[in-house]
């Protein structure tokens, strides 16, 4: 299909009495991993809580593989993992993923198959409670990877990784993109994540910065590094923004 | 609503019960040890025999009131509600995965207070076992249902707990527990008349005396009614989008 799996037009958020999305359009190829990459308070989870559509949102438009967001026909197609880890902590790794698989509609050997992906079957039968910050955000992971969905929106999956398991998430989501043409929008802070995107939305407050791939933001900026390319894009937007004002 | 997501979600909440030891026997046998200490405090027969009705319609309600309302604040807070918000789960799944979870644990703890009191503490009644079960099970309903309405209210577990006197003290205060509801000031009668725990104590108490004759099961259709009305208040507090 050549319709986009995301296309935002024209966005606008208000959380409380504060603007948070300043009216923002973008748009993600289907198969392709988006990195959503700004300062934290910079509006990614509230962009991503408007793809999944449990957001509230202002104005604008935000269509799904084709539907409005959050159409209760997408809810089984979208996998969705928050920034804080939404698991059952007083159930045991398998139990939380049986009953979101059941929740899913998603076949019982799915449960196998998404602790081998994000390497938590020695922990299956640990109760989430007592797992550590980073198996706890794996866990959350995983539950976002039941059923197969065709768009993961997946806010911070990595915080609190070592490089190593980091890298190996990496991995696995360049493999779902390129192997079961999966679309994933991802954010993160850590800038060397941003490589491994096929496109970057560089946000801040509320706005995007630029909307690029990787190798063409680190060539228009004359920068080695994305966080190179970052600062002068935020240099570059503040000149032209007294420029104008005066 | 999927009957198979809702069983799901039971199951679920029983598996949380499990491993959960402590609350899972304090749920069961703590209304039992209150109706034995009752017992021997009061230490006469008769006004025994006229406060079990009474202690049978609290119980249930009281816990399954504080459990669901604190379950459900965590569900909220936990980020669990939303992810189930944003799946194919219906919003009546939770909520009768709720019911039919706490449900069940609300018919072991009145089947154990029930055997307990008929046996050992020789509560008589003069009328079938069942009635009072039922009206037991529908006051059970009742508190999970109205502790998932207030649940929606509260930010913290400190608050939800706080909704537990506010609910639940009037309720018995007018409920002719202490006064007979037709000698209290009018006004209070008619506050007396809108709450649903007036109907449940009097639907128990005549379950006790003689079953289910007389405004029995106009009193149980109040307090069902009642649930499902909550249940529904509930599931509008239940929102898919969140500012």
């Amino acid at each position: 299909m050549v319709s986009s799996a995301v296309a935002v037009r024209d966005l606008r958020v208000r959380r409380g009495r504060r603007e948070v999305l300043h009216g923002i359009s973008f748009d993600v190829p289907r198969g392709t991993v988006l990195g959503l990459i700004g300062p934290s308070g910079c509006g990614k989870t509230t962009l991503m809580r408007s793809i999944v559509g449990v957001q509230v949102v202002g104005s604008g438009d935000v269509t799904v593989l084709g539907e409005p967001a959050g159409s209760p026909g997408l809810r089984a197609r979208v996998g969705y993992s928050t920034q804080s880890p939404a698991v059952y902590d007083d159930l045991t790794v398998a139990e939380n993923l049986a009953y979101f698989a059941s929740v899913l509609g998603a076949p019982k050997n799915d449960v196998g198959r998404v602790l081998g992906e994000v390497g938590l079957e020695a922990e299956a039968r640990q109760i989430a409670r007592t797992l550590s910050g980073g198996q706890r955000s794996r866990a959350s992971l995983a539950v976002a990877l039941l059923g197969g969905p065709e768009l993961l929106v997946l806010d911070e999956p990595t915080v609190g990784l070592d490089p190593v398991l980091r890298n190996e998430l990496w991995d696995l989501f360049r493999g779902l993109a390129a192997g079961r043409g999966v679309t994933l929008v991802v954010s993160s802070h850590v800038m060397d994540e941003a490589s491994r995107c096929d496109r970057l939305l560089l946000m801040r407050e509320g706005e995007i910065l630029a909307d690029d791939s990787p190798g063409a933001l680190r060539g228009r900026t004359g920068t080695e590094d994305l966080e190179g390319a970052f600062l002068r894009l935020i240099a570059e937007r503040e000149k032209t923004g007294t420029a104008r004002r005066t | 609503m999927t009957p198979s997501i809702t069983a799901a979600t039971a199951r679920r909440i029983l598996t949380q019960l499990r491993h959960d030891r402590r609350t899972v026997a304090m749920m069961a046998l703590v209304p039992t040890l209150v109706m034995i200490l009752l017992y021997y405090v009061i230490g006469d027969q008769r006004a025994f025999n006229a406060w079990t009705p009474v202690l049978l319609c609290v119980f249930p309600f009281l816990v399954m009131f504080l459990v669901t309302s604190i379950a459900t604040l965590r569900e909220r807070t936990s980020g669990t509600l939303e992810r189930l918000m944003a799946s194919p789960l219906g919003k009546l799944d939770l909520l009768l995965g709720y019911g039919l979870a706490f449900g069940l644990m609300a018919a072991v703890q009145v089947t154990l207070v029930l055997a307990v009191s008929l046996t050992w503490l020789g509560f008589e009644l003069g009328a079938p076992v069942w009635p009072l079960v039922v009206v037991a099970l529908g006051n059970a309903l009742l508190g999970t249902a109205l502790g998932l309405l207030c649940s929606a209210f509260a930010r913290t577990e400190f608050q939800a707990v706080q909704f537990m006197p506010v609910v639940m003290l009037p309720q018995l205060l007018l409920g002719g527990i202490f006064v007979p509801r037709d000698q209290m000031a009018a006004v209070l009668e008619w506050i007396s008349n809108a709450l649903p725990m007036s109907y449940a104590i009097e639907a128990m108490k005549l379950a006790a005396a003689a079953g289910a004759e007389g405004d029995f099961w106009r009193d149980v259709a109040v307090v069902a009614g009642s649930a499902v009305l909550a249940l529904l208040l509930g599931a509008a507090t239940l929102r898919r989008r969140t500012p």
